[in-house]
């Protein structure tokens, strides 16, 4: 019999309530936008606002590319050394998580100082240029995310002897990626991808830095400018994030053959 | 006519020498298996007969090609892994289908090969299982299946049966011979386990260090070592000191038993090493031509069908077995017994 663990039961509660009780007071003020009542006025006003519609839309699009980016460049460096570079491991796990150790205010000045006006690629001239310095900005940001889930994916499966088994079977190594690698790596590159997802959309450093009209900004703006509407947005990206993780969550631990619900079998030929 | 041939293949990582100039060659439906302690370069050969490894030097042909340089994915060589290796988003079917679609087989053509591969291996009924919902024993009959659809010209196994219990391994292995005999495919199979490799071969190559040791049969490999190290690699042995008697015969135990290893290159009255298996060795007399040798009786362990004895003599402890039959008594641990054993039994080691 043992006794009640008290301490481990306080230090549990005042951690919880450490993260729990400003997220209570967040929701709660988020709510006060009419003086005595509870309204969701706040949700109401800023899904009315054409500005929080379109930067929504911006910054959803961006991170959707810097996905791509990333999983492009990604996967098949991932591959590559794990199948014929295992000596190059560690270089390109410290190149991942370079972006923890550089400053995202640091990355974006050089960015602006190499491809702004007096560059041989002056890619912040133009808008498209601008945009595509911001998508590069995110994927190098969710770098370590992204090759974190996918070398892991990886190492769930034996890449070496998966690939061996398929060429001995006559497949090329382009058909051996396609049909073998990758279906096999896909809910990593889904949870790689969700958690780049979540960290683009609220970025607010390169964003403002090249003056890009997207959501981390206009929640800054938001935050100068309101009182109620900001904490309605905060918990609407707080909400959004949790949904990501349980998508991330969904599909990292979902098996072959299983529907979108698990009672659902897949019918195979 | 050889269907696999090996000439002068050497592999070198690095600094290291792995494989040194191994010939070798393999008949057409022949099954053979390369035998020897891990690091001792068996499984570079197999990888390079694969195609996963590139040869530092020497060719290698299959049914009269060269394929040396040719890609793994060009050779027609199916292979086994002992991780299995089976695609794990695909059913058990679509495994075993893929090299068929590979090929370009029309759709109804690769559903008979698939299930004619299934009824095989007597799995016909898990073809649309996935393989994590399989055992290690079925996931490798799937990968046999899988290795075998597209007609290779060559099957490599890959110590096969090594992630596998006991007795699933023996059940797989005597299948697996069954339909390699079926099939007539040639065969190359790699073990560090000698029974394995000694139950289920045509031939034995017996590797140490990169080069085969010793060719042969596997009665000829356990039977008449030629090596040193063949003699302590397959089975167990006990060694003696004796000395040569003339070129024909050994003094050992205070007799002149003949050997079958000419000693020419020795002075008469040089120290010879011969050695007795287990099994040879016997509590009593079998025929009249047997030879004694004395012993204080150290430790008898039971292993089901056979007792095995430790029993010291020169000073050394010597194993000896019997078969667990009804009557069988074993002298008590610290008496003094005679061993029996005949003289053609004795090995005489090389030196």
């Amino acid at each position: 019999m043992t006794r009640f663990p008290y301490l481990a039961t306080a230090v549990a509660v005042v951690s919880a309530a450490f993260f729990l009780v400003p997220l209570a007071a967040t929701i709660n003020f988020s709510l006060r936008m009419k003086r005595g009542e509870i309204t969701l006025d706040a949700y109401r006003w800023l899904f009315r606002d054409d500005t929080f519609v379109s930067v929504l839309g911006f910054s959803a699009a961006a991170s959707l590319a810097a996905i791509v980016l990333g999983a492009v460049l990604v996967v098949p460096t991932a591959y590559w050394v794990r199948l014929k570079l295992p000596a190059m491991r560690p270089v390109t796990e410290f190149l991942s998580l370079m972006p923890l150790i550089i400053p995202p205010v640091v990355l974006v000045f050089g960015y602006v100082r190499i491809y702004g006006t007096s560059s041989v690629l002056p890619l912040t001239m133009s808008e498209a240029g601008t945009n595509l310095l911001l998508v590069i900005g995110y994927t190098v940001l969710s770098l370590p995310y992204m090759y974190r889930a996918v070398d892991n994916g990886m190492a769930a499966i034996d890449i070496t002897t998966l690939t061996e088994a398929a060429e001995s079977l006559g497949a090329s190594r382009l058909r051996t990626i396609a049909t073998v690698i990758f279906p096999n790596v896909r809910s990593a590159i889904v949870s790689g991808a969700f958690l780049t997802f979540s960290i683009s959309l609220g970025e607010f450093v390169i964003t403002s830095l090249l003056n890009r009209p997207a959501f981390g900004p206009y929640l800054v703006q938001m935050g100068q400018d309101y009182a109620y509407q900001p904490a309605a947005l905060a918990i609407m990206a707080f909400a959004f994030t949790w949904a990501c993780m349980a998508l991330m969550d969904f599909f990292a631990t979902r098996k072959p053959g299983q529907g979108i619900l698990p009672f659902i079998r897949r019918k195979t030929a | 006519m050889s269907f696999l041939h090996l000439d002068g293949i050497t592999k070198t990582f690095g600094t290291t020498t792995v494989v040194k100039g191994f010939d070798f060659s393999v008949g057409q439906g022949e099954f053979v298996s390369f035998l020897g302690p891990s690091g001792c370069g068996k499984t570079t050969v197999l990888r390079m007969i694969a195609g996963f490894e590139t040869a530092t030097s020497g060719r290698i042909r299959v049914d009269g090609e060269d394929v040396t340089a040719l890609p793994a994915n060009k050779r027609r060589i199916g292979m086994v892994f002992q991780a299995y290796a089976l695609f794990p988003n695909m059913t058990v079917r679509e495994n075993v289908a893929f090299g068929l679609r590979i090929a370009g087989l029309p759709a109804r053509e690769v559903e008979h090969r698939v299930d004619d591969m299934l009824a095989l291996i007597k799995l016909d009924h898990l073809g649309d299982r996935y393989p994590y919902q399989m055992s290690g024993g079925q996931q490798q009959r799937v990968a046999l299946a899988r290795a075998l659809a597209p007609r290779p010209k060559l099957l490599l196994l890959d110590e096969p049966l090594s992630a596998l219990d006991a007795k699933i391994r023996v059940a797989l292995r005597d299948d697996i011979r069954t339909i390699q005999r079926e099939l007539g495919i040639t065969t190359v199979f790699v073990t560090h386990d000698q029974e394995e490799a000694l139950s289920i071969s045509d031939r034995v190559v017996v590797m140490y260090e990169g080069r085969a040791d010793q060719i042969g049969t596997p009665a000829e490999i356990y039977n008449h070592p030629e090596t040193r190290f063949v003699a302590g690699f397959v089975g167990h042995l006990n060694t003696f000191e004796a000395a040569k008697a003339d070129d024909a015969h050994v003094a050992f135990a205070g007799r002149r038993l003949p050997t079958h290893r000419p000693l020419s290159g020795l002075q008469s009255g040089a120290p010879v090493t011969v050695a007795l298996r287990p099994e040879a060795l016997a509590l009593q007399r079998r025929s009249d031509t047997d030879v004694p040798i004395s012993g204080r009786v150290l430790d008898v362990s039971f292993l089901g069908s056979v007792i095995r004895a430790k029993v010291e003599v020169q000073g050394r402890p010597v194993s000896f077995d019997m078969f667990n039959q009804a009557g069988a008594v074993m002298p008590p641990v610290g008496q003094t017994t005679d061993l029996w054993f005949s003289g053609s039994d004795l090995l005489v080691l090389p030196e």
